[in-house]
């Protein structure tokens, strides 16, 4: 291995052991936020002794180790017994033994991530609550990628870790009924650390891609804690299948490069294995879901690569499902490019007027459809009308030089 | 752990004439928050109109007739249970039958915490 590698090989060694123990700890303390101060400092030394002594037998022993070692010296420090910290350590010190005894550190972070999207969390805090404590991802990063302050993103995040203290949020994973309405918190906020890793991306190897890598992380181990699930095997295919694309979506020079005409040459085939290897389990559980969907839509995309078209119709269908089931304005208007496609761009124009004036004020890809559909039915004029708006809807330069682009064609 | 489950009603909830099925309902859950042995207190209040606000400042009372004018909802009643985790109070907080019109604000009380 090269030295990135090992250095990614170690960095996910920890992060694995630090997010199984926060949950384990934090499911027994009731508490997410005293447990990770003190296992902060722990993983920063992972990350800087592994490097040289080797990724150690027992990660999470050794996490724990230093963790007591760092409580005991603030014990000391600060001379206060109070009663919250004497548990942690008590607790701390239970781990130990489990972590010492036990040949895999048991895995509860199934628990931590239905805390983290549960429904008594504010919804913004919900998928940076996941990134910080589950993956450990740098608080300041978060912040940049959810566009926000540092300062704000912390406030965010210290409510949300203060509201299941006080609330005493439970670390279960629930049972049915609850259990869809439940799960689809959990991918969903997945999903939006994927998509917010993947809307504004000009400039790869920015603190955005790297968000997409780390919802891709959350989404492996979703799948191995959710192994009978297959909605999340769905959401992994969805994420791998777009990520498959991310060299394709630029040119060299820069520009903008729409899905249907991207070099399929740069697509990578390993992910998009993947991907349709995930489909096919999740299919097996014959329950269909929206992820599933998505994933499916974007698996005829990537069948280009193969064959050399799009099958449309197909994709007609799938949306046909989706809308059924998840009527969000994305499927709505990915539905009406479908019709446009199969041949049916009046059916198409009329779909996207049905969509309620409210949800399609600042979204941009309803005016870019609505654009290219027009010009298919020969009204130059609106279309150009339909594409100026969404060009003034992107922060993506690329996207709307594209975008303007279309006003010659 | 305690947590106090909130109703909070329009003004027309309380115009509205007493509804014996609700009513009825209402005093079913009740009895099925005792027969879980979860419940602590619980009281439905009177309409708005009979409010009355005090305050004490600078050591000078005042008594205003109440409640507060922006206010466009209303506490109609509050229980208080005790269950181990926030799921279980949502749970008895979606059983009340008041839960399809009104709106139940569930809280933990202070002190509670280890209990």
């Amino acid at each position: 291995m090269n030295d990135s590698a090992t250095q990614a090989a170690i960095e996910s060694v920890a992060r694995n052991s630090y997010g199984r123990l926060i949950a384990y700890l934090a499911a027994r303390a009731g508490n997410v936020a005293d447990v990770e101060d003190a296992l902060g400092d722990a993983f920063a030394e992972a990350l800087k002794r592994w490097p040289t002594d080797g990724i150690p037998e027992k990660p999470e022993a050794w996490l724990l180790r230093v963790a007591r070692n760092r409580m005991i010296d603030a014990a000391r420090h600060h001379q206060v017994h109070e009663k919250s910290e004497e548990y942690l350590q008590q607790i701390t010190e239970e781990a130990q033994t489990v972590a010492t005894t036990h040949d895999q550190f048991p895995d509860e972070r199934l628990k931590l991530l239905f805390v983290c999207a549960h429904p008594a969390i504010d919804p913004a805090a919900r998928t940076p609550l996941m990134l910080q404590t589950v993956l450990h991802v740098d608080a300041a990063r978060i912040a940049s990628a959810f566009l926000v302050s540092p300062a704000a993103m912390s406030q965010r995040l210290v409510r949300a870790k203060s509201k299941i203290r006080d609330a005493r949020i439970p670390f279960r994973v629930p049972d049915p009924p609850e259990w869809d309405e439940r799960v689809s918190f959990v991918l969903d906020a997945i999903y939006s650390a994927y998509t917010t890793g993947w809307d504004s991306l000009a400039e790869t190897s920015s603190t955005h891609h790297a968000l997409a890598g780390d919802a891709i992380a959350i989404g492996r181990t979703l799948v191995q804690l959710m192994s009978g699930e297959p909605e999340a095997h769905g959401l992994l295919a969805l994420m791998l299948h777009c990520e498959a694309r991310r060299d394709a979506r630029y040119a060299s020079t820069g520009e903008y490069i729409p899905l249907d005409q991207q070099d399929t040459e740069l697509w990578s085939r390993p992910m998009i294995d993947e991907a349709e290897s995930l489909l096919r389990k999740a299919a097996g559980f014959r329950r269909m879901g929206r992820y599933q969907l998505e994933a499916a839509i974007q698996s005829i995309h990537a069948h280009r690569a193969v064959t050399g078209d799009i099958d449309w119709p197909e994709i007609l269908l799938l949306y046909e499902g989706l809308v059924r089931l998840a009527p969000g304005i994305g499927s709505l208007v990915g539905r009406a490019v479908a019709l446009a496609q199969t041949g049916q761009p009046a059916a198409a124009v009329a779909a996207l007027d049905e969509i309620p004036e409210g949800r399609i004020a600042d979204y941009q890809p309803y005016w870019a459809s609505r654009g290219h559909v027009l010009r298919m039915l020969g009204q130059a004029k609106e279309a150009e009308k339909a594409f100026t708006r969404a060009a003034s809807l992107t922060d993506d330069p690329a996207l709307r030089a594209y975008l303007f682009g279309q006003l010659n064609c | 752990m305690k947590y106090a489950l909130l109703v909070h009603q329009p003004q027309e909830a309380f115009d509205k004439p007493r509804d014996p099925a609700l009513a009825a309902a209402g005093k079913a859950y009740g009895e099925a928050l005792h027969a879980a042995g979860v419940l602590v207190t619980g009281a439905g209040l009177q309409p708005p109109h009979t409010t009355t606000l005090v305050t004490v400042r600078d050591g000078k009372r005042q008594v205003h007739d109440g409640p507060y004018a922006e206010t466009k909802e209303f506490l109609g009643g509050l229980v208080i249970i005790d269950v181990p985790h926030l799921d279980a109070a949502l749970d008895w907080a979606a059983r009340n039958p008041a839960a399809s019109s009104a709106t139940i604000e569930v809280r933990p009380l202070i002190g509670y915490a280890g209990a």
